[in-house]
């Protein structure tokens, strides 16, 4: 079965999606869904860089089992509309980690969507997105957080910050709490600004250069969101694809 | 080394230097003292290069080069060392990874090679020591979580890893403990008293000036140079205050 047409802005999931790049890649694309399956009490961690001169759309569906855990780390660099969708749905005492970066500027819209579904008690779950763009580029995070009914003694976190590193860029965060248990730990938070220019002028001061200063800055920024990425190799790839992605970037 | 003439600069459009001319050459450690307002920052932030202060007119020389042409990281590595009155928090970057990456540009500029990651260590370990700065607070995030004194030992600690020819304190005594004092003033003497070094140190006490003992001193009022005079003068100001003084 295909879903035969696109979704529209009026989905609140897809709410900041590049509709003509959706409309380029074609509906028959939104149906591969990648489902992966933690069964109980194992780990999985998973790392990529994703984009491409294409338009891209990734629909995980993750499913993790009683006290098992999931940690899904991206970078988000396409030079085209990138989207990285996750559906995860938690058992009792299980663990979800995501970091996400989006970067880039060439008037790309770039986004992660999850929905994390704490369907059972005593899960934890904890996202953390950094977004920096320039450009008249955009990056989206749009966290969905449910809760069931009997899903007591849940901790919930999403973190966003978004870097803008000039006027025309934007970034958009949109935290959904559906909260049914009444003894839970649910946290998000959303920021956005721009470059501290003190911390530049202070670098410069010591004789970085502009572009470096930047990237210094920069790499401290995104840093968070693969914090809890304990492989050192796994990490620099990620970072490295990011600062990569900077080079372009106006200073 | 360092020759300041008639220098007017401007904060917005609020006219902060008015015509400062000041001489230091080669060898001097040279304080100058002022009242509040009277444009010391303003000076030290415009030496340094910091945007947002205009320079509506006048000259700087140093070292041979037109100071205000060059950014201020080309400033930087020219031998410039600013010391910030207020140090900057740079969360996410170690001093250790910020300092070698600045050390490493500041010698690619001046065509040589960048250091190695063993041989920048024992250089920062060694200039830690001066400051009796323990190694562990470098492998921190720049002043994250650095009281003010930490802060200021930590720039001393940074002037003494880069080495420059020329430093200007700012302040570098305010928030200091008398101990933490005499370490800055001790570390300021080891690392910048030399023949070929200058030091320009904008202080409100004479309390690092009995450390540090500056050649000359000068008295920035109103936005121009006022008096300039021997170590003296500092000891006047102390006891009859910047109006009987100027008077």
């Amino acid at each position: 079965m295909t879903t035969a047409t696109l979704p529209t802005r009026r989905d609140e999931a897809w709410r900041y999606a590049d509709m003509d790049a959706l409309a380029r890649l074609g509906a028959a694309a939104l149906d591969a869904w990648q489902e992966i399956t933690v069964p109980a009490d194992e780990s999985v961690t998973r790392c990529f860089v994703v984009g491409s001169a294409a338009p891209e759309v990734h629909r995980i569906r993750l499913t993790i089992g009683e006290g098992a855990s999931a940690a899904f780390f991206v970078t988000n660099v396409g030079s085209d509309y990138t989207r990285v969708e996750l559906e995860v749905r938690l058992a009792r005492g299980a663990h979800f980690e995501f970091g996400g970066v989006t970067i880039g500027g060439a008037g790309v819209t770039r986004e992660f969507v999850t929905q994390v579904v704490h369907a059972e008690p005593e899960a934890t779950s904890n996202q953390t997105v950094r977004a920096v763009h320039w450009a008249a580029a955009t990056g989206n995070f749009l966290g969905e957080i449910k809760v069931a009914r009997h899903a007591q003694k849940t901790d919930a976190a999403q973190d966003f910050k978004g870097l803008l590193l000039e006027a025309g860029a934007s970034a958009n965060a949109v935290p959904q709490l559906e909260i049914f248990a009444d003894d839970v730990k649910c946290a998000h938070g959303a920021t956005v600004g721009e470059l501290d220019e003190g911390a530049r002028f202070y670098m410069m001061a010591r004789g970085v250069d502009p572009a470096s200063a930047q990237r210094l800055l920069v790499q401290a920024f995104i840093g968070d969101a693969f914090v809890a990425l304990e492989d050192e190799a796994e990490r620099e790839t990620l970072l490295d694809a990011a600062l990569a992605a900077l080079e372009g970037a106006r200073l | 080394m360092l020759t300041i003439t008639d220098l007017h600069a401007s904060v917005g459009d609020k006219p902060i230097l008015k015509g400062l001319s000041l001489h230091v050459p080669a060898g001097e450690v040279h304080a100058i003292m002022g009242p509040n307002g009277a444009g010391k920052s303003t000076l030290a932030n415009v030496l340094g290069g910091k945007p947002g202060y205009e320079v509506t007119g006048g000259s700087v020389e140093f070292r041979g080069q037109d100071l205000l042409a060059l950014e201020p990281h080309e400033r930087a590595a020219a031998g410039l060392f600013l010391g910030f009155q207020y140090p900057v928090e740079i969360p996410g970057v170690s001093n250790v990874q910020f300092l070698r990456e600045a050390l490493n540009a500041q010698r690619k500029s001046r065509g040589e090679e960048p250091l190695s990651g063993g041989d920048f260590l024992k250089l920062a370990k060694d200039k830690a020591g001066l400051l009796k700065m323990d190694m562990d607070m470098l492998k921190r995030q720049v002043n994250v979580g650095f009281s003010g004194g930490e802060k200021k030992r930590a720039e001393m600690v940074q002037m003494g890893i880069l080495d420059p020819a020329f430093a200007v304190l700012d302040e570098t005594d305010s928030g200091l403990d008398i101990d933490a004092l005499r370490i800055v003033g001790a570390g300021i003497n080891a690392i910048m008293r030399s023949p070929d070094k200058g030091v320009l140190l904008i202080t409100h006490y004479q309390r690092l000036l009995d450390v540090v003992r500056p050649d000359k001193v000068s008295i920035l009022a109103g936005g121009r140079i006022v008096e300039t005079g021997g170590p003296e003068l500092a000891l006047r100001l102390e006891a009859e205050g910047y109006d009987a003084v100027m008077a």
